[in-house]
């Protein structure tokens, strides 16, 4: 398949114009001569993964979602018969509202956490220490943090709940109650995430000259002033650029739920990741579940789009 | 990115505004490290005087039975007297499984990603930039649409349950390593390659003697980051291992947080186990965290 794509498929760059010869972007030599050849043996592997293990499985999956398809016997066209099922579906818009009030929920609670954490970094220290340890919780898998905080919190021997009773309190039952089980992942999932995002901040506001906040120190701005008017508009492109990857991955929570509730009690927190899991291979229902994720990805390019229109994100203030 | 653009003014004295910060960032080092500190307490406690004292901050009847039934050491005796389950888990093969799928799957897409790149940034060839530009489209699609029909691929191919159905999807291709490597390699200046080149050299001596070891940086982040994503990888495992044979650590700690006893789970054994799943992480964090929160920050402003 190698040589034979000398079509001339049209390069987007003024450099793209000269076809026969190579064109010319640094020296001309003519040790571009044999490029074509080899680039194409150089890129093969990554070619044959992409169609492989993703333009395949892409187009492959959106087919899948307008069939029957149990894995053992080939899918059957029902056509529209699994939308028709999911717009029905009492579970799937259950755990639709429970992953979206999670999404909520880790979002702005991590935002608001990591933001704050790197302007107190930025503020006060440069240590690369301190930055680092922030961060541990990010290396760890989601299954580690998990386990950990499921002993943590459990509702007899857990310290945490040995420390609410110190205080008098009654002992909450985190993970075991519907009320909690939700807003007890979300946090998890905060304490894992806040310090890589924090980090990304901070390497944003590194890139705010200094000079910014002397100007506005003199203009007599204090420091929330300078906060909300320099610093926040300043930050907006990285911002943007850690929400929409915070929201699309807090969409698809799955291993955090997986140990702590597995979806329950009574399926309070049984997220669409989860259902989805538990439709293909807990009831080999390979078709509908092909179309719930159809579905998700749509609302995940709905509102990816829909954010950066609002935040404006590919325009940033700094020039 | 330079730190010295991080102290603003030479302003350090006192004010209360200072001093509520740094308590907070007390509080955020402190929630940060505590569960850490946490494992190492309770895995080195005896399972049965936990529920005695479960509020004591130091490992409590000092043991390393814990370590010694998730590597399969005790026997069921002791086990019993230092309240462990039945549930048992063989955490060095959990462990060896998990180092194979990491490694393979991370060696193999950096050195795929890495001649890409070379083609990409440094040959001449038509439809170079449209061929770049179609794989970068991989980058906006999501895990969840192509997870279930990429099982049903590697089940086609016969390759459940085995190390090549782990790393297959994975091994051959990144759009985001490609992406970075590729800028990296843009921005480094073609001479010495030029140079080369005109001395004789051919484009694959140039590519592994020359442009390989200039680009050994960010090679190494990305092998980093690579290996830290597979190790911790859960889902996929999830959907091609079925048994013990291949199925990596942190698959297998999730099935041991699973199948514990709800009434009386060995909390010990469970943290011992955790420890040993972080504990690499750990390693590379020690052995690498600066380059980790550089390449960390870096990534945001792409």
């Amino acid at each position: 398949m190698a040589i034979s794509t000398t079509t001339p498929a049209r390069g987007r760059t003024a450099t793209g114009r000269d076809h026969k010869t190579g064109p010319a972007r640094r020296t001309g030599s003519p040790a571009h001569r044999g490029d074509a050849r080899l680039a194409w043996v150089l890129i093969a592997p990554a070619v044959i993964g992409f169609l492989a293990f993703a333009a395949y499985p892409t187009l492959r999956g959106i087919y899948l979602s307008f069939t029957d398809f149990r894995v053992l016997t080939p899918p059957q066209w029902t056509g529209l018969d699994n939308l028709k099922r999911l717009v029905a579906d009492e579970v799937f818009w259950h755990s639709l509202g429970v992953t979206a009030y999670f999404v909520v929920l880790s979002v702005v609670i991590g935002m608001a956490l990591s933001v704050t954490t790197a302007v107190v970094l930025h503020r006060l220290t440069a240590s690369t220490a301190l930055r680092g340890i922030i961060i541990l919780p990010f290396l760890i898998s989601g299954v580690v943090a998990a386990t950990t905080w499921s002993w943590m919190l459990d509702a007899q021997l857990g310290i945490v709940n040995i420390a609410i009773r110190q205080l008098g309190l009654d002992p909450v039952f985190f993970l075991g109650s519907s009320k909690w089980a939700i807003p007890t992942i979300a946090l998890i999932s905060v304490w894992k995430g806040m310090g890589y995002n924090a980090i990304i901040v901070f390497a944003g506001l590194q890139t705010i000259p200094p000079t910014v906040y002397e100007a506005g120190r003199i203009d007599g701005a204090n420091e929330m002033q300078m906060f909300r008017r320099l610093t926040l508009p300043l930050l907006r492109p990285v911002l943007a650029m850690v929400l929409v990857l915070t929201v699309i991955g807090s969409f698809q929570v799955f291993d955090l739920v997986a140990v702590t509730t597995q979806g329950g009690p009574a399926r309070a927190s049984n997220v669409l990741q989860l259902y989805i899991y538990d439709k293909a291979f807990g009831q080999f229902e390979f078709g509908y579940a092909a179309t719930m994720s159809l579905a998700l990805f749509a609302m995940l390019i709905t509102i990816t789009f829909l954010q950066m229109r609002l935040l404006r994100a590919d325009e940033s203030d700094t020039n | 990115m330079s730190a010295s653009a991080t102290v603003s003014g030479p302003r350090r004295r006192f004010s209360v505004g200072r001093a509520v910060a740094w308590t907070y960032l007390g509080g955020v080092v402190l929630v940060t490290i505590f569960p850490f500190y946490w494992i190492l307490r309770t895995s080195f406690s005896n399972n049965y005087s936990l529920i005695t004292h479960p509020s004591s901050l130091l490992p409590v009847d000092f043991t390393l039975g814990a370590f010694r039934r998730v590597l399969g050491i005790a026997t069921s005796a002791e086990s019993l007297a230092e309240g462990g389950s039945g549930a048992s888990i063989n955490i060095l093969h959990f462990a060896m499984n998990s180092l194979i799928f990491a490694t393979l799957s991370t060696v193999l897409v950096v050195f795929f990603s890495l001649i890409a790149a070379y083609a990409f940034a440094r040959l001449q060839w038509p439809g170079r930039d449209l061929v770049f530009s179609v794989l970068l489209t991989a980058l906006m699609v999501p895990g969840i649409l192509t997870l279930l029909p990429n099982f049903v691929l590697i089940k086609d191919l016969g390759l459940l349950n085995t190390f090549g159905g782990l790393i297959l999807p994975g091994a051959l291709f990144s759009a985001f390593n490609i992406f970075f490597l590729r800028q990296f390699m843009l921005g480094l200046s073609g001479e010495i390659e030029e140079a080369a080149l005109i001395d004789g050299a051919s484009r694959l001596r140039v590519l592994f003697q020359i442009t390989l070891p200039m680009t050994s940086g960010p090679v190494t982040t990305l092998s980093i980051l690579g290996f830290i994503g597979a190790w911790n990888d859960y889902f996929w495992p999830l959907l091609v291992t079925s048994d013990d044979s291949v199925r990596p650590l942190t698959l297998a700690l999730a099935v041991f947080k699973q199948s514990s006893p709800q009434a009386a789970p060995d909390w010990a054994g469970l943290m011992a186990a955790t420890l040993v799943a972080a504990l690499p992480m750990l390693v590379l964090f020690l052995a690498f965290g600066r380059r980790i929160v550089d390449s960390i920050g870096f990534s945001g402003l792409k």
